[in-house]
């Protein structure tokens, strides 16, 4: 679920804080850049682990601070693929399951990586497993808070950087509107053993 | 470290290392998967982090520690409903050596120290094509040693050490 990233950043510190260690301030001024933030094709960075190397620090005319190039690891929030994550639903929609990690939110399970066959209830806005057996079918819903386990089966990274103003006639339409599209994963529970945990343990 | 004054040194555009502000992104990862970590290490991690920011004090509010402070209380409090809560390294370090006759990948293994599969079920998830790999014996004894060597949720409160590596007793959850 969690790896170790090594990074290289160069990290500015202001005249005012020279009087603390440097260490410590570099330590600060990266948890307040990285914490809680998703870097690129990397993951969420949860916090510094540890720095491994501190290069010469310079100050440059005209600005008093020092910048320092700092190498270092960071913990960061990456799941591999085909791993089992144990998650709360958030909610349903059409779109599918929302799934979240309390610290992570944006895991989606679309309809076709539910278990199959599996029904959107419109009245309640549940998905719905409708689950066979001698007796008739079971209807399992997948109801908002209740724990479910899921293999990741994709990932996508989103390019927020901000793009320039947009032409007139611009073809690419995605970036348009103000749209927030977060990162997000994929998930799936299209087999045995995965779903709400309450399905397989009652067994 | 020392903190070079040049007053005589001009900052020119082809210096090797601009500011990172000039570049797009954190490009200069440079490895990006340098090494899994176990929930555990994570949850030792972040409860020391947590302590020495707790002695610091001061600062802890200032809008820069926020984030932070957001994603070290969402994971903690992620981890803590996991085994990996009472977990210490010598468990682990026993739990490694106790799979090593199984011959199980790195991902497998850190999936069956994470989640402490309890059913044969849980097992085929994890473990990769185990019909072939593992016979009903294989799993069972795979099951046994997750189950006797990873402490459980226990139902009373186990007190933590968490200052020092302090090996805890497991118990057996009979």
């Amino acid at each position: 679920m969690f790896v170790l990233v090594e990074m290289v950043d160069t990290v500015r510190i202001p005249p005012w804080q020279f009087e603390r260690k440097l260490n410590d301030s570099i330590a600060e001024e990266l948890n307040k850049k990285l914490a809680n933030k998703v870097v690129y094709n990397v993951g969420l960075c949860i916090c510094l682990f540890d720095i491994t190397k501190l290069e010469d620090a310079y100050v440059f005319p005209g600005d008093g601070a020092s910048h320092t190039k700092v190498h270092f690891r960071c913990v960061v929030f990456h799941p591999f693929l085909d791993e089992i994550l144990i998650g709360k639903i958030k909610g349903c929609s059409p779109e599918g399951v929302h799934v979240s990690l309390g610290f992570f939110d944006d895991i989606l399970i679309p309809p076709e990586s539910l278990q199959q066959p599996a029904k959107f209830d419109e009245a309640e806005q549940v998905w719905v497993w409708e689950y066979e057996t001698e007796e008739g079918a079971h209807d399992l819903y997948m109801d908002t808070g209740e724990e479910i386990r899921f293999r990741v089966v994709d990932e996508s990274f989103v390019d927020t950087s901000p793009t320039g103003p947009s032409s007139a006639d611009a073809t690419t339409s995605s970036e348009e509107l103000p749209k927030k599209e977060a990162p997000y994963t994929l998930g799936s529970i299209s087999e045995p053993g995965l779903g709400l945990l309450s399905w397989w343990t009652s067994n | 470290m020392e903190v070079h004054l040049s007053p005589g040194w001009i900052q020119t555009p082809g210096r090797s290392d601009p500011p990172v502000s000039a570049r797009s992104s954190w490009d200069d990862r440079k490895d990006a998967n340098s090494a899994l970590l176990s929930n555990y290490e994570v949850f030792q991690l972040l409860t020391d982090l947590k302590e020495q920011r707790k002695e610091s004090g001061k600062n802890k509010h200032s809008s820069g520690q926020q984030n932070l402070n957001t994603i070290t209380y969402e994971t903690l409090k992620y981890i803590s409903k996991t085994p990996c809560r009472h977990q210490s390294p010598e468990i682990v370090r026993e739990f490694l050596t106790a799979l090593k006759s199984h011959k199980l990948t790195k991902a497998e293994k850190l999936q069956l120290l994470n989640h402490r599969p309890v059913t044969a079920v849980e097992i085929q998830l994890m473990v990769e094509e185990s019909e072939e790999r593992l016979t009903e014996e294989q799993i069972e004894a795979l099951l046994h040693t997750v189950t006797s060597i990873l402490p459980a949720e226990p139902e009373a409160e186990q007190k933590k050490n968490t200052n020092s590596n302090v090996a805890m007793d497991e118990e057996d959850p009979a």
